[in-house]
This record gives structure tokens, C-alpha cells and sequence, in this order.
């Protein structure tokens, strides 16, 4: 080790090489009269840091009495403040004066902390030898021989047959575990390709519950979610069944021709008077509710990942990780004049999957 | 000297005494006391991790007496009188209720999701840290697995843990997990059925996400923890290239009282720091986000930031299904949900047995590199943050063209080449800095260190004295790890048949890395003429490959 | 005045001019400017509508045409209706300085008069969306839960949760609504301005668009408990605080207690202790 004119003097013992025999815990002589001190170097220096390090400790116990203080002093929630006042002031003030008495005891106790182990304490640096971590090549043939000779002690080397019966045993109860969560949900079956749309059930605006007549959206560039009407309260069918009404000029929306069941179809019967179009909400990437619609340049962007569909064509993908364009729902006018759809989609909506064809 | 120092006070001979009689303990507690920290700023990243965790359990523990894990509905009618007569789930209803009913509640809620945030950070930047370093490697590899598998359940903790109120950020996520669930081929829809109970969302899924996120994973994550400490401990801790540090020794403050203390200190730190974040910086306001519902979604909508590589997989991927036989196999969701990630934790998990592979280095170590020291393991590290880098920027790319004013598709249009350009460059250029480094160290060893005094000579060049290197300083800059070169296939001994494990594509393979790994920069052993352009350009490079295994420090000059 | 002039040569003197001088101006120019805002309503009356004319001659039909008929650069205005007008022009998109850019908010060069003026002669030309009565955007009564349904539902995915505003398409942006007024928030969701869709009194009644607008006046006002909102746009401003504020801090106070300390070491042998 190198000099340091500032050492103290003493007698000190050099630290031995490494015996040959490693061992789990070095031998520990009588221990002779210590050659350093206990006490730090720069004795004054300690005194101005034990002050500060108590200062700073009383700092903490204030603010921790602070803390207590400010639970039992500042109230919340609206069945405790004074009536008329504001909850979410309220909880603003109690967390602002909890949280700052807190951050202050702690990081007092942590500046205290780091003074007194930094100046309180001598600066004392140790060496410790490390040991090799593989053992000894006595060692491990005493632990191989013992190995194998517990093993061929208990027969299993010996003895096939138990061997592969016992193995045979514990094979369903290995499966039993992953046989236990069958009844952790329903099969999919085909509930994947369906919505709860049918011909002549009504669309209601979401919030107001209110269904539409096609006087509602003449002016163009209007859009609106809807929901089949009675199952506001069905959150699995609304996340399958939501569905954008979108209303254009008259010539300005070109509607593809799709294929349902082999047949191509023309989707022109599919909107009201070429002018009002509907596609599900749900965005065909991953499921996210597409609900950006941009009037100017008809695009429908799904928030997400950026999936942007053309309403004017049918919400054929123009940008971004959708595979396919949105669903498009069959409308028509009902005997009260107003907005159903004429059937269900003719395709699954939302993500893809594995089964979908 | 003093002898207050070693008084031993009543408590210690009394209390120990009983407990010694009854663990033998006295010998081995010793020797804990004694253990040596050795002491370095970056060594503090895992406990800052280590302590987010007992902060997490310890606030988790709080909120769990207040949170119902309940979907079923509820008409709200609380302190938060903006959303009275909204129907919510109990889950989302009670989360409410400790942000505004329960003192203290929101600066615990808070706490609790910093900490989460900052258990995350913390991995990261120590996993950074054990790589670069090159600690993960012998005998410390399967600390670093159980490091990456931590890393993993973190993630996967923390996206349970801020879905558990039902709001309409963290459920838009879910609806995500699902569908990307959903197109897994074969098995998807029969996986997201069971996992939601049905169709999403269901009812069954907040209350599954409870039991694992405050139970059974953060069961495995302590477990994990208690493993990857007690490994460390038995192993003793690496530490940094300096003067009295060998690789049979460690050198430092014994753990009693130092490492108490400090850990005392950086403990209160983690968790003030936790504090003053919680008290002055809002995090996850779900009473601004509303109750889930299917059809609402807002811009700007990022799961934590830990998850950020899978949304900008997701947002960087082009549209590529493909159907066949009446089944669809949808790669714009499977791709990004599986490949990234994949790369990364399986080239992290392969990392350390590629380098004793390629390196044929099979010796213990226990002192860590310079990173400038070992240029393709630092080149790597480096293309692998770029590539997560690009994909974690991507997943906010909507905040970044909103907040910098560039259009929506450019972000991503770039970060689809980025992703490629950037890693591939970036280990270039690092490796090229790490070896310019090495040239430097090596100018060092040979010149020493310029003091700033200049001379004139009378021919009118201009020479800056230097000193040579004190102990300290050589050490550090001698500490260069150099690999052997191991034997090539077109290597052969004299019957002209090449070493066994250089056959092959395989030893093609591991011949091509190897140069890769030998190639570095070496000092020129104090001979003063070698200071001229040829002298210089003979010794670098590391086309060695015609010389075999051996000592690298005898080299061919000029 | 004579202690005026014996001071002429002060160092003072000069600044003490120039600040009458100032001081002169400004009066004069304030006396004479026309008055504050008179918030009249816009009556269809022959004098304001006569006055809105000349002033959409100024001011606007360059760009769409002297009847209003539209041009190549600039749409129709007929049939637009005031409520368009009133929001264009009050908060400034209009008179556009750019064309085919995406117009943002700016302090208006009008006044709420010329506005009124304005959108009068327009709605005489074809009618159109009136602009709302002071109880159609109070926010009194409002029912700020259905606000935030309907909010969520149709406003949240371009403007935020909280009205912070989001990206758009090809460079476009949805603006932050924190500057609004609920009379522009009522008028732009009627008439759906630029790319914004139009929810008609129809699709959105004009009690809806009252609680919607009462939900983002009230979230626009609240407090944040948990203290700074980070600009209330999500996680991502979170996920940097994380990194920067907690891991930047942390690192900090870990070189600080690792650091070399100024007393000597002392080597001590693992027995000795």
C-alpha cells in the first residue's frame, strides 16, 4: 500500500497471503490493543458536524410532528370540510402540508445521515481477501461421492420400474393445475363475429340516449357516436357494438364494394341517401375507440397508434398498422323516421384474430 | 486511542449472549460485520431499486386497506362532486375515495406510483451499469439473469398495478393487452377469453389483476430480490480499477457501521425523494381521466413510460396481415408485441455466455472494465439503448408532434428507419470512440501526463513537459483486460486439421467475433521511439489473428 | 415653471422629456381611441348590417369574394351562419394570415362590435347557425357528469382529457381549450371550425353542449391536488420527471456520499476491528 505521510504510526499488521486451503471464515486471533482510534482524524471538524447533524435530526422531529399535526388539523373529503368549501382544495392543502412536512423530516434524516457517517466517523478503509468460489477438488469429490452414493441408497439408480411410475405419477397432477383453469372464462366460440346490432334496432346518441333522424346530421361534416338503443348499461356489447355516424356532401363519399359471403355487394343501400355513413368505433388494430375525425380531409385517425382510415371510401387504411379498414354498418330509416341499422355487420369487428378467415 | 471505543455496552452481551446460545452466531455475524462495500456512486443504482420496492410494499400495503377490486357498478355520489351521478365500477369509486377522502390518501396513492416509476428507472440504470461495467460476467451470470427476470415482472407489476382503478388511460391499455392477446395465433381468443372471463371487458379482470399484482408477483419479486442479494453477498460485490485493488481482494468500509449508516442515509434519501415528488408533482390524476368506458379515449394516450417500447412498436408498424385457409395472422400486432422486447431480453439473457463464447474468456472477475476497455461490449450497450431508445420515443409520438409542432406521420416515418440506422451507427461510432480512448490511455502509459509547461526548442517546436503516471492513476489506466485470440479455421496444426471448435460455420462464426473482441489498442512498453506514424500504426489494429494464443504483451514492433 | 427651466440643464432633463412626452401620447391616444367593448348582440338590423358589409369588403372578401360567394382560395360564406363568424373572427383565426395553413388562436384585430357587425351581414346572406344566448353557455346547472360522458366521448380524443390539446394529421393540431370562452366552445362545436367535425344541435342539444361546456370550465378551474399537472397531458410528461427529477437527483446524492473524503484514510487489518 502507498505511503501517506499523514498515517497514523502504529504497529500494523500486514494482511497474510492467502492459504492454500481456502477457508469459510478467516481465523480471528485474540485481538490485540486496536493501533487506530474510533474517533474521526479532524476533531473540531466533528464537533461543527455533530452540531449540524442534530440540528438536522431536530429539523426531522419537528416536521415529523408537523406531519401529525397537519392529518388531524387539515380535514377532507366533502362529509368533513366546512360545507360549501372545495374537496379538491382540500385535498390539495392536506397533501401539500403532509407531503412537505414529510419530504422534510426525511431528507433531514438523510442529510443527518450522510454528515454524520461522512464527518462523525474516522475514515477507515479495510481489505478483505476474497475467497475462490469453486471449491476444492477434494471438496467436490466428497460432495459427488456423497451424491451418488445417496442416490444409489435410495434405489432410484437401481430400479427403473419405480423410476418411470413414479414419473408417470406425477404427471397429471403437474397437469392438474393448468386443468383447473378451464372454467377461468367461456369458450369464444362464434360470440367473436357477432354485435348485438339487428335490422331495425334503433342508434342513440351515448350520453343523451337520444335516437336520430337524418334531418339531425344534414349539415355536412357532422359526426356522433351512437349505441344500440337499450344497452347503455352492456359494457361487453357497447366495447363490440359502438359505431360512428359520419355525414358528408352530397358526391363526396364514394362507398367501395365489399364482399359478404363470397358475393360482392355494393354498400351504396348501406347509407342513408349517399350522404350519411356509418362505421364501427372499434379500431381493427387493436381495439382502441377510433374517434378522431377530421372534416376537411375525412380522415378518421384512431388515437393509439395512428391508424387513419378515409371515411369517404369506405375507411379503406391509409396510414399506420390497422390491417383492415373499419366495419361499415348497414342503415336505414325506420317506420318512425329514425336511424337503425339494417342488420348486423357482415363482418367481425374490432382486432383481428386467428379464426377470423 | 481511546478506550471508549471498545467498551462493549450491557445490551450487546446480554441480548446477543441469549441469542448465541440459542444460533451460534457470533463467529458469522462477525464476519458480516466486517464485510467490505466497496464504495463507487453507480454501485447505489440497484439499492435505490432495492428501496423503491420496500417503499412499494410498504404504501401498496396502505392502499390495499382502502381499494375494492370490484367492476361491479356504483352511481357515485363522493367529495368529487364534477363526476356525481356517474356510473363507475367500485374499483374506479374507491380510488376516488382515497384521493379524497382519506388523509394522506393521495400523497400515498402518489407515492406508491412514483415509486413504481422510479423502481423501473432504477433497474434500468443499474442493468446499464452492471453491462457497461462488464459485471454480469463470472461468476455472476445468474445474477443477471435473476436482474433481467426482475426487470420483466417489474414491468408487468407496474402495468397490473396502474390498471387496477379502472380508469380510462389505464383500461384503453388493457383494451390494448387484449386485442393484441386476441391475434395470437391459435390460442389468442381462447386466452383473452379466459384471462377477461368472457368478452372484454368483463368483470372478472380487476379483481384477477389484484391478487397478482399485491400477492403473487410481488411474492416472486421479493423472493427474486432476496436471491439476488444473497448472491451478491456471498460473492462480494465487484468493484472499480484502482490502486490496491486486486482480483483477490476487496477494498473499502467494513458494512458495520459504514454501509449501515450510508444505507440509513440513502434509504431516507429515496424515499424523501419519493415524497417531494409525491407532494409537488401530480402523477396518474384519475378523477381527470374518468371511468372506463369502451368508446371514449383521449389523445395522448401512454401507459407508463416503462411500457413505452411496446406502444412504439406498436405505432411504428406498418399494416401487414396475412390470410390464408380461412385464418388471419395479423404481424402488425404480433410483431411488435413480441420481437423488440424479445430482442432485448434474450440478447441481454445471451449476452454474457456470447462474450465467454466469443472471448473464450473463461476466468473469474471481479474487477469491472472501463467501458472504453472492452469497445464491442460497450458498442453493443450502446445500439441496444438506441434501439429501445427509438421505440420508446415513438410510443410518444403524438405528444412529441403536438408539443414541437412536426407532423404526425414524419415522427413515425422516421422512426421506422431509425430503428435500424441508428443502432448500426451508433456501435461504429462508440466502438471507434472506446478504441480513440484506448489510444489515449495508451499515449499515457507511454508519455505520461502533460503538466502544461511548454518548451521552445531552438529549432522552434514546441514540446509540453510531462511527469510519468503516479501508482493511483497507472493503475486505473493499466487495468485493460486484453483478450486472447483464440484459433481460427484456417488455423491448422501440422497434419493441416484446424482446432475442433474452429470447424465449422459455427467456428466461422466465433473466429469473426473474436476478432471483433481482440481488437485494441496496445501501449508501446515505454520505448520512446515509438512516437512516429509508423511506429504507432504497426501496434494498433487487431488483425492478429495470424498470431495465436499468447502473451499480447510481447508484440512485432515497427 | 421657472424652476422647470433653470433645471433645462439637469442630467435628469432629457429622460424627464422623453417621459411627458410619452406619458402626452398615450393620453391622447387613449382619449381619442374608440371605447371598450360594448357587448351588444348582433341585431339583423339594416344600419349594423350595412356596416358588417363594408367591413367584410375591407377585410374579407379578398379571399372570399365580394358577395361572400367563395373563391379558389377561401370557401362559401353563405349559409355559414354568425356563430361561425363570431368564432373565427374573436379568437383571431380570422382574418387568416396564411393561406391553407392550419389557423391558430391569436388576440383578434377586432373589435366585439365589427364582429357582431360582421356576422350580422353574413347570416343575412343565408342564415346559418345563430350565435348562442348568455344562458345557452352558462354554466350554471350544468350537469358536469353527462359533460364529462359526452366530453370523453366526442371531444377527449383530439382536445385530451383535460383539454390540453392533441396532434392531428399532417402537421394540423387540435388546440388546447384553456383559452376559450364558452361561447367559442358552444360555436365551434356547432359549426365543427376547420377539421373540426360539426355536432349540430341535433346530434349534441344545446342542453348537452351546455354540460359539456359546464365539465370543461370546471376542469379547466380545478386545482390539481397532487400538485404541478406536468401540463396535464399523461405519462409521458411523468415518465421524464421520473428519469430527470428522481433518477438525476438520486445520482447527485450518490456521488456526494461516495465521495473521496477530505480526512486521511486509516488502513485498518479485518482483526483489528
Amino acid at each position: 500500500m502507498s505511503e501517506s505521510p499523514e498515517e497514523i504510526s502504529g504497529p500494523r499488521r500486514v494482511i497474510g497471503t492467502p492459504s492454500p486451503t481456502p477457508k469459510a471464515v478467516d481465523v480471528i486471533d485474540e485481538p490485540k490493543e486496536p493501533a487506530f482510534s474510533a474517533e474521526p482524524t479532524m476533531v473540531d471538524h466533528a464537533k461543527n458536524a455533530e452540531r449540524v447533524v442534530a440540528a438536522l435530526f431536530i429539523l426531522a422531529f419537528l416536521a415529523g410532528c408537523g406531519f401529525i399535526a397537519a392529518y388531524v388539523g387539515l380535514e377532507v373529503g366533502q362529509s368533513t370540510i366546512p360545507k360549501g368549501a372545495n374537496a379538491v382544495v382540500a385535498a390539495f392543502r392536506s397533501n401539500l402540508a403532509l407531503g412537505s412536512c414529510l419530504s422534510i423530516a426525511l431528507l433531514a434524516l438523510g442529510i443527518g445521515s450522510m454528515i454524520w457517517v461522512r464527518h462523525l466517523t474516522p475514515n477507515i478503509e479495510i481489505e478483505e481477501q476474497r475467497h475462490d468460489m469453486n471449491s476444492a477438488p477434494a471438496d467436490r469429490a466428497a460432495f459427488q461421492r456423497s451424491f451418488a452414493e445417496g442416490a444409489a441408497i435410495s434405489q432410484i439408480t437401481k430400479r427403473p420400474l419405480i423410476r418411470r411410475t413414479m414419473l408417470l405419477a406425477t404427471l397429471p397432477l403437474a397437469l392438474a393445475p393448468l386443468v383447473l383453469l378451464r372454467d377461468l372464462g367461456p369458450l369464444p366460440q362464434t360470440s367473436l363475429r357477432t354485435t348485438v346490432w339487428r335490422k331495425g334496432l334503433r342508434a342513440v346518441t351515448l350520453g343523451g340516449l337520444r335516437p336520430l333522424t337524418p334531418a339531425d346530421l344534414t349539415v355536412a361534416g357532422s359526426m356522433i357516436t351512437v349505441i344500440p338503443e337499450g344497452y347503455q348499461d352492456d359494457q361487453d356489447a357497447l366495447a363490440k357494438a359502438g359505431v360512428i355516424l359520419i355525414s358528408f356532401e352530397p358526391g363526396q363519399l364514394n362507398v367501395p364494394t365489399r364482399v359478404v359471403g363470397g358475393v360482392t355487394v355494393s354498400t351504396q343501400n348501406w347509407t342513408l341517401d349517399n350522404t350519411i355513413v356509418a362505421y364501427s368505433k372499434i379500431c381493427t388494430h387493436v381495439g382502441c375507440p377510433v374517434a378522431l375525425y377530421e372534416q376537411t380531409t375525412h380522415h378518421i385517425l384512431c388515437p393509439c397508434h395512428q391508424s387513419t382510415f378515409d371515411a369517404s371510401a369506405g375507411a379503406s387504411v391509409i396510414f399506420g398498422p390497422a390491417p383492415r379498414p373499419l366495419p361499415q354498418l348497414p342503415l336505414m330509416v325506420d317506420t318512425d323516421g329514425y336511424i337503425a341499422a339494417a342488420s348486423d355487420f357482415t363482418q367481425p369487428v374490432g382486432p383481428s384474430f386467428w379464426e377470423r378467415g | 486511542m481511546s478506550d471508549d471505543a471498545v467498551k462493549i455496552p450491557a445490551p450487546v452481551s446480554g441480548v446477543g449472549g441469549w441469542l448465541d446460545d440459542r444460533f451460534h452466531g457470533a463467529k458469522g455475524v462477525r464476519v458480516l460485520m466486517h464485510k467490505v462495500f466497496p464504495d463507487h456512486w453507480s454501485f447505489m443504482l440497484g439499492e435505490i431499486a432495492l428501496w423503491s420496492f420496500v417503499i412499494l410494499l410498504l404504501t401498496g400495503t396502505y392502499l390495499a386497506l382502502f381499494f375494492v377490486p370490484s367492476m361491479s357498478d356504483v352511481v357515485y355520489n363522493g367529495s368529487y362532486t364534477k363526476l356525481d351521478g356517474i356510473t363507475m365500477s367500485q374499483a374506479y369509486q374507491s380510488t376516488l375515495n382515497i384521493s379524497f377522502d382519506v388523509r394522506g390518501g393521495l400523497l400515498i396513492r402518489q407515492i406508491h406510483h412514483w415509486a413504481a416509476d422510479l423502481f423501473m428507472v432504477a433497474i434500468m440504470a443499474h442493468m446499464l451499469r452492471v453491462f457497461f461495467t462488464g459485471a454480469y460476467r463470472k461468476p455472476r451470470e445468474i445474477n443477471w439473469l435473476i436482474g433481467i427476470v426482475l426487470f420483466t415482472m417489474g414491468m408487468i407489476e407496474g402495468l397490473f398495478g396502474y390498471s387496477l382503478p379502472d380508469d380510462q388511460l389505464s383500461g384503453a391499455g388493457l383494451r390494448i393487452t387484449e386485442g393484441v392477446l386476441q391475434g395470437v395465433p391459435i390460442v389468442g381468443t381462447y386466452a383473452s377469453y379466459f384471462l377477461f372471463g368472457g368478452a372484454f371487458p368483463g368483470d372478472s379482470i380487476i379483481p384477477r389483476m389484484y391478487i397478482l399484482h399485491v400477492f403473487l408477483i410481488p411474492g416472486l419479486i421479493l423472493g427474486l430480490i432476496t436471491a439476488h442479494l444473497f448472491i451478491m453477498f456471498h460473492q462480494k460485490h465487484t468493484q472499480m480499477p484502482a490502486f490496491g485493488n486486486t482480483e483477490k481482494n476487496v477494498v473499502g468500509q467494513p458494512f458495520f457501521p459504514y454501509f449501515l449508516l450510508k444505507g440509513q442515509a440513502w434509504f431516507f434519501f429515496i424515499f424523501g425523494a419519493l415524497v417531494v415528488l409525491a407532494t409537488f408533482a401530480e402523477i396518474n390524476p384519475i378523477w381527470l381521466y374518468g371511468p372506463y368506458t369502451p368508446l371514449a379515449i383521449s389523445s395522448a394516450s401512454q401507459p407508463d413510460f416503462y411500457m413505452g417500447i411496446l406502444e412504439g412498436s406498436l405505432r411504428m408498424m406498418p399494416a401487414w396481415e396475412i390470410n390464408f385457409l380461412g385464418h388471419t395472422l395479423s404481424l402488425s400486432v404480433l410483431i411488435p408485441a413480441a420481437v423488440p422486447l424479445g430482442i432485448i431480453f434474450t440478447g441481454a439473457g445471451l449476452w454474457p455466455f456470447f462474450e465467454q463464447w466469443a472471448t473464450g474468456d473463461k476466468s473469474f472477475h471481479n474487477i469491472n472494465d472501463r467501458p472504453r476497455n472492452a469497445p464491442v461490449r460497450t458498442g453493443v450497450g450502446v445500439a441496444a439503448v438506441l434501439f429501445y431508445g427509438v421505440l420508446w420515443a415513438e410510443g410518444a409520438n403524438d405528444v412529441l408532434a403536438n408539443a414541437f409542432d412536426v407532423p404526425l406521420y414524419t415522427i413515425t416515418w422516421i422512426s421506422r428507419f431509425a430503428v435500424f440506422i441508428l443502432p448500426i451507427g451508433g456501435y461504429y461510432i462508440t466502438k471507434r470512440i472506446c478504441l480513440g480512448l484506448q489510444r489515449k490511455d495508451a499515449g499515457l502509459l507511454t508519455h505520461g501526463v502533460e503538466i502544461g509547461i511548454i518548451h521552445q526548442l531552438p529549432n522552434g517546436e514546441f514540446v509540453e513537459e510531462e511527469r510519468p503516471l503516479t501508482e493511483e492513476e497507472r493503475a486505473l489506466v493499466d487495468s485493460k483486460h486484453v483478450y486472447k485470440a483464440l484459433p481460427t479455421p484456417v488455423e491448422a496444426d501440422e497434419n493441416g486439421i484446424p482446432a475442433p471448435a474452429a470447424r465449422g460455420p459455427l467456428g466461422w462464426a466465433r473466429a469473426y467475433a473474436n476478432q471483433a473482441f481482440t481488437e485494441t489498442v496496445e501501449p508501446t512498453n515505454g520505448h520512446g521511439n515509438g512516437h512516429g506514424p509508423n511506429g504507432h500504426e504497426a501496434i494498433e489494429g487487431g488483425e492478429h489473428a495470424a498470431i495465436g494464443a499468447g502473451d499480447d504483451d510481447s508484440h512485432e514492433e515497427h | 415653471m421657472s424652476s422647470i427651466i433653470s433645471r433645462r440643464r439637469h442630467p435628469a432633463a432629457g429622460y424627464a422629456a422623453i417621459a411627458a412626452g410619452l406619458v402626452a401620447v398615450g393620453a391622447g391616444y387613449a382619449a381619442l381611441a374608440g371605447g371598450g367593448a360594448s357587448a351588444a348582440s348582433p341585431a339583423q338590423d339594416t344600419t349594423q348590417t350595412s356596416q358588417g358589409h363594408s367591413l367584410f369588403v375591407q377585410s374579407c372578401a379578398s379571399c372570399h369574394g365580394l358577395d361572400a360567394q367563395g373563391t379558389s382560395v377561401a370557401p362559401s360564406l353563405i349559409g355559414a351562419g354568425a356563430a361561425a363568424v363570431d368564432f373565427q373572427m374573436s379568437t383571431g383565426r380570422m382574418p387568416a394570415k396564411e393561406l391553407g395553413a392550419e389557423n391558430e388562436r391569436k388576440p383578434s384585430d377586432f373589435t366585439p362590435a365589427e364582429i357582431y357587425d360582421i356576422a350580422g351581414y353574413i347570416s343575412s346572406l343565408g342564415g346559418g347557425p345563430a350565435i348562442p344566448a348568455a344562458s345557452q353557455v352558462s354554466t350554471a346547472g350544468a350537469n358536469t357528469a353527462l359533460g364529462q360522458v359526452l366530453f370523453s366521448t366526442n371531444c377527449a380524443q383530439c382536445h385530451g382529457f383535460a383539454g390540453a390539446g392533441g396532434a392531428l394529421t399532417y402537421g394540423k393540431n387540435a388546440p388546447s381549450l384553456n383559452a376559450a370562452t364558452p361561447t367559442q366552445i358552444y360555436e365551434a362545436m356547432l359549426t365543427g371550425p376547420e377539421a373540426m367535425p360539426a355536432f349540430t344541435d341535433g346530434t349534441v342539444t344545446p342542453a348537452e353542449k351546455k354540460d359539456i361546456i359546464g365539465y370543461i370550465i370546471a376542469t379547466r378551474n380545478e386545482a390539481n391536488p397532487g400538485g404541478f399537472s406536468l401540463g396535464r397531458t399523461g405519462t409521458v410528461t411523468e415518465g421524464l420527471l421520473a428519469w430527470l427529477g428522481g433518477l438525476g437527483f438520486l445520482v447527485l446524492i450518490a456521488m456526494w456520499l461516495t465521495a473521496k473524503r477530505r480526512d486521511p484514510v486509516v488502513h485498518a487489518g479485518e482483526d483489528q476491528l
